[in-house]
């Protein structure tokens, strides 16, 4: 191991680590913001509402995310009308495909989480919610959804850490994330070891931190499992 | 229908490529992951650690970037090594057997986790009953527990052959001529990326459909006699 070498790609690595933060966490919300809408079609008890999640989920969760990526920063760019439309600027930009694609390929997987979620709800609480005279917007909107996503946090997470390690795919399209960065300092010094060991060890400490945020955030919107205060006076 | 200008029997070769590397990388995979559990369940507490390790470190790292490190990397160790023999021409590594290697790695680093839970899960009496009736370690592993753990790992084993078949994808960035390169090299040709990158899409759609199918039965089959629980 070269340790000057180690030490030269570390400002170089922690800016892409930049990108690919910015990618994960905006393709997370991005995909969350459409798995909402998507999930309460899905548990639809009208086939013709569930078939369009399904199929969408089928496509993104059957396919390879490169096969998205490329279908997205390549395929579009084969149509005219793409190209002579106001959208072509902005799915010309590498960056933009990359966020575009990795919010519909992790929409696709947060659907199923919050679908399982929303069924997970004890029933009873929704009849009692019926019971008091609620309707179904309202149910949704205080009871469903804010249980929902209580009980989908800890599967959200793991999906947030496989978008992290997906995010690697990013620097296949000139993107200069923390694999790309490794790429171009490979390219550059030929200590593959150096390079992606170093770039390894910047995903794992992510991971890490991403990991006991999560852990965090769960024990904060858990009030019940906290432990009692007990006042001795 | 889509109109693929001849390429048609190319994508089906790649598409043989693809299989032949989910196929091998499995195998690694699997055995990788078979020892990798038993190192995890081991007495010997460095075995123990190691076993962790490889797991924990594997499963922290994007799947590409281990692609990557092992196509770059394999070649530099294994020149460093053959230095020792005093064999300095340049070797390089076929970006098939790279990534056998680097899948299968990553394959078993999940398995591993999954067949220790698995062989947690079976009655220790079963273990104890066997070696009561005179079995070895071996007899008793290969005879209750293993064909216990192919049962109650098989659901979980599923789900991580349907992502490596995904990942074979990545493969062809260090050059393999699977599906996607194939893909890639008709794109070049035709100038028509969206017709052959849809083309690739639906042929992976059929082997995850495939294999999710073929998984159910296997599943049903594993679990002959096995009683459902009520409802």
């Amino acid at each position: 191991m070269n340790g000057q070498a180690i030490l030269d790609m570390l400002p170089m690595l922690a800016q892409g680590a930049l990108l690919t933060l910015q990618l994960v966490f905006m393709s997370a919300f991005a995909g969350l913001c459409l798995a909402v809408p998507m999930a309460i079609a899905r548990v639809s008890k009208n086939p013709w509402v569930s078939v369009w999640p399904r199929l969408y989920i089928f496509f993104f969760r059957g396919t390879p995310l490169l096969v998205q990526l490329f279908l997205v920063y390549y395929g579009l760019g084969q149509f005219e009308a793409v190209r002579a439309s106001f959208v072509w600027p902005v799915l010309r930009e590498a960056y933009w495909c990359a966020a575009i694609t990795f919010s519909l390929h992790t929409a696709g997987y947060i659907t199923e989480i919050l679908r399982g979620a929303i069924q997970a709800v004890p029933v009873g609480e929704i009849e009692a919610a019926r019971a008091i005279g609620m309707n179904a917007t309202q149910i949704y909107k205080s009871i469903l959804l804010p249980r929902a996503f209580r009980i989908a946090l800890p599967a959200y997470g793991n999906e947030l850490i496989l978008m992290l390690k997906a995010s690697a795919l990013a620097s296949t399209i000139t993107l200069l994330d923390i694999t790309g960065m490794a790429r171009t300092v490979y390219a550059k010094n030929y200590l593959p070891m150096e390079s992606f060991v170093t770039a390894g060890a910047f995903y794992l400490v992510i991971t890490y931190v991403l990991t006991h945020l999560i852990r965090f955030l769960e024990k904060h919107l858990h009030p019940d499992r906290k432990e009692p205060v007990v006042i001795i006076g | 229908m889509i109109d693929l200008h001849g390429f048609g029997a190319q994508l089906l070769a790649g598409t043989a490529v693809t299989l032949q590397l989910t196929l091998a990388a499995l195998i690694l995979g699997l055995i990788l992951g078979l020892l990798g559990a038993t190192a995890k369940l081991s007495q010997s507490t460095p075995l123990r650690w190691l076993g962790d390790g490889y797991s924990t470190l594997v499963r922290g790292l994007p799947e590409f970037l281990v692609v990557l490190s092992f196509y770059f990397g394999a070649s530099q160790a294994l020149m460093a090594i053959a230095s020792k023999f005093g064999y300095n021409e340049y070797i390089d590594v076929s970006a098939f057997a790279a990534g056998t290697a680097a899948l299968g790695f990553i394959f078993g680093a999940y398995a591993s986790e999954l067949f220790r839970g698995s062989i947690i899960a079976i009655p220790r009496g079963q273990a104890e009953a066997a070696r009561a009736l005179g079995m070895s370690t071996r007899q008793t592993f290969f005879r209750i527990t293993l064909p216990q753990v192919w049962r109650i790992a098989l659901p979980g084993l599923g789900n991580l052959f349907m992502i490596l078949m995904k990942d074979t994808a990545l493969v062809s960035v260090v050059g393999l001529e699977e599906l996607m390169r194939v893909t890639a090299f008709a794109v070049g040709r035709t100038k028509e990326p969206f017709t052959f990158y849809l083309a690739a899409a639906v042929i992976y759609l059929i082997l995850t459909s495939v294999a999710s199918y073929g998984l159910r039965r296997l599943e049903k089959r594993a679990s002959l006699g096995i009683r459902e629980l009520a409802q």
